[in-house]
């Protein structure tokens, strides 16, 4: 029961550190904040690997399988595609720069 | 019980994500905090292998590699202006993982674990709504279907039945483990996932997707319970509780409510005109004309939209407004927190063209200047111009915060055709006598009118 008791700690602490963190974001965020927030979902890859390698039946292993290419999309996607989108915001400072080149 | 030492590696990484959502918050910081949340993620894929040492290790790679190419090529070959449905999409298949991963753990779970297996009916049910209401998604951004608000008349008593069936259904699951119910489950979570997002408009979906985002980081947490994996407990509820919150904050930005947006077509609500004025005249001019207006202009607002960003004419408009400022013309840019399909649409497009910062000015920043200006230029907008969203209130806009580009002096639209915005209503200001049209693709449109401008 203690166990169960720490994972519910932490999951009430997480929602508040979750809705703190990026209380103070402005609205041209929101679309590359939303696109990180889903990459890091993503790490539901982890999980997909623990269950694919403690799989018996081929069944499982190939439904591990699909779950882990899936997860895997998700997360390398999300991360490059929100690396794109910021690639464009480069504000005043990183477009001096550029200039001077 | 897996090592300390995977444990604290674990903590790292939810550090990083942590960090990373924190950075992502602001500007100058954005970029690197999403570094920061890939080494993250890295870190703890890395730490997954090393720690469970896990069988099928060969194909359990060779999947990694198919998703990572798959991942890498999607994202860096699609065009700037698909970006929001290849996100919906990344979710979805983020959602779709975590179902299959509880449908997976289904044989674990055995008689006395109440509260995993409620977890595992979560994560099921919730993962499946996820996957379909984002692939939804993607089919009306990518207008493989209407955008409009698609209802039926037995809708609302399908999806209540739907969601008393997966009620239903996880209440079985709990008490009687099998997994036969976990698919049932899973198969009803995707119709409702469907009958969720069908109904929701077209310019509101970044928010369904945002919305569909939190669903998936909360059926992560769930699986971390379930897998008894911390990483995934707070990682999953970081992004659950975020996405919550920043739903709200998307709506916010639009003036409308989260349950409006979901359910606002299904009350029977409105869809405004139809195409049904359009026989109605306007003052349509040519280059020339609008050149003029113009040239001769002191004060000029531009308003971009998602047809700048469909005819890729970020560089030639900034050409144009360098020239009209080299006549002496006051340029300024009026971005709306949602204009495009994504909000910050216009801001990264237009960076990409290189138009200084200072000379994109925020909605509420600028909008008392129309009044004072003497042309307004709508490149490939329109909702976020529609007074409809001032003025009647049974418009699917209504309350929805404007751009008050109907106070200028002279308004000018750039657009390809009559066809109504993305919200599929009427614009009385397109029929407004001091407005002029300029048909064609937002390219052509102002490389002519550049010509044009400097020669009047």
């Amino acid at each position: 029961m203690t166990e169960t008791i720490a994972l519910l700690t932490i999951f009430v602490l997480a929602a508040f550190v979750g809705v703190e963190v990026i209380s103070k974001v402005s609205s041209t965020l929101h679309t590359p904040l939303m696109s990180g927030a889903n990459a890091i979902h993503g790490v539901i890859l982890v999980g997909a690997i623990i269950v694919t390698g403690q799989a018996d039946s081929a069944l499982v292993v190939v439904v591990g399988l699909l779950a882990v290419v899936l997860a895997t999309i998700n997360m390398v996607g999300g991360f490059v595609v929100t690396d794109r989108m910021l690639e464009m915001f480069r504000g005043p400072g990183g477009r001096k720069k550029e200039l001077h080149k | 019980m897996i090592d300390t030492w995977a444990q604290i590696g674990y903590l790292i990484s939810a550090v990083c994500f942590i960090v990373a959502l924190k950075a992502l918050s602001s500007p100058k910081s954005a970029r690197g905090g999403n570094l920061l949340g890939a080494a993250g993620a890295v870190l703890a894929v890395i730490i997954t292998f090393v720690a469970y040492k896990p069988d099928h290790l060969v194909p359990i790679l060779i999947a990694l590699a198919v998703g990572t190419v798959a991942g890498v090529v999607g994202s860096r070959r699609v065009q700037m202006t698909h970006m929001p449905q290849l996100v919906a999409l990344f979710n979805g298949v983020g959602g779709g993982a975590a179902a299959l991963v509880a449908l997976m753990e289904l044989g674990e779970v055995h008689d006395g674990q109440t509260i995993a297996s409620i977890a595992v009916a979560f994560t099921v049910v919730v993962g499946a709504i996820s996957f379909s209401g984002s692939v939804v998604t993607f089919a009306k951004l990518q207008e493989l279907m209407t955008t409009r608000p698609v209802t039926f008349p037995g809708l609302p008593v399908l999806f209540i039945a739907g969601i008393l069936g997966s009620v239903a259904l996880s209440v079985w699951l709990v008490s009687d483990p099998r997994v036969w119910v976990g698919v049932l489950l899973c198969l009803v979570g995707l119709a409702v996932g469907v009958m969720l997002v069908l109904p929701v408009g077209g310019a509101d979906v970044p928010i369904v997707i945002s919305l569909l985002n939190a669903f998936t980081g909360l059926t992560v947490a769930a699986g971390g319970y379930v897998l008894g994996n911390t990483l995934l407990l707070i990682a999953g509820t970081l992004v659950g509780a975020a996405g919550t919150l920043l739903t709200k904050l998307m709506a916010d930005a639009m003036g409308r409510s989260v349950f409006n947006i979901l359910f606002g077509a299904v009350k029977g609500g409105s869809t405004l005109g139809g195409g049904t004025a359009s026989e109605r005249p306007v003052i349509s001019g040519g280059a020339t004309d609008v050149a003029i207006l113009l040239g001769y202009a002191q004060k000029v607002i531009i308003v971009p939209g998602y047809g700048l960003a469909v005819a890729q004419a970020q560089h030639t408009l900034r050409d144009l407004v360098e020239e009209l400022q080299s006549r002496g013309v006051k340029v300024d840019y009026a971005i709306h927190p949602v204009a495009g399909r994504m909000p910050g649409h216009m801001n990264v497009l237009l960076a990409e063209a290189q138009v200084p910062y200072e000379q994109l000015r925020e909605m509420d920043e600028i909008n008392g200047d129309f009044k004072s200006t003497d042309v307004v230029l709508v490149v490939g907008a329109n909702d976020v111009v529609n007074p409809a969203a001032r003025n009647s209130p049974s418009a699917p806009i209504y309350g929805m915060p404007i751009l008050n580009a109907d106070e200028a002096h002279r308004v000018i639209f750039l657009k390809r055709s009559m066809r109504p915005g993305f919200a599929g209503i009427e614009n009385e200001l397109l029929y407004d006598p001091k407005t002029t049209l300029l048909f064609g693709d937002a390219r052509d449109s102002l490389t002519k009118l550049l010509a044009a401008v400097k020669n009047v």
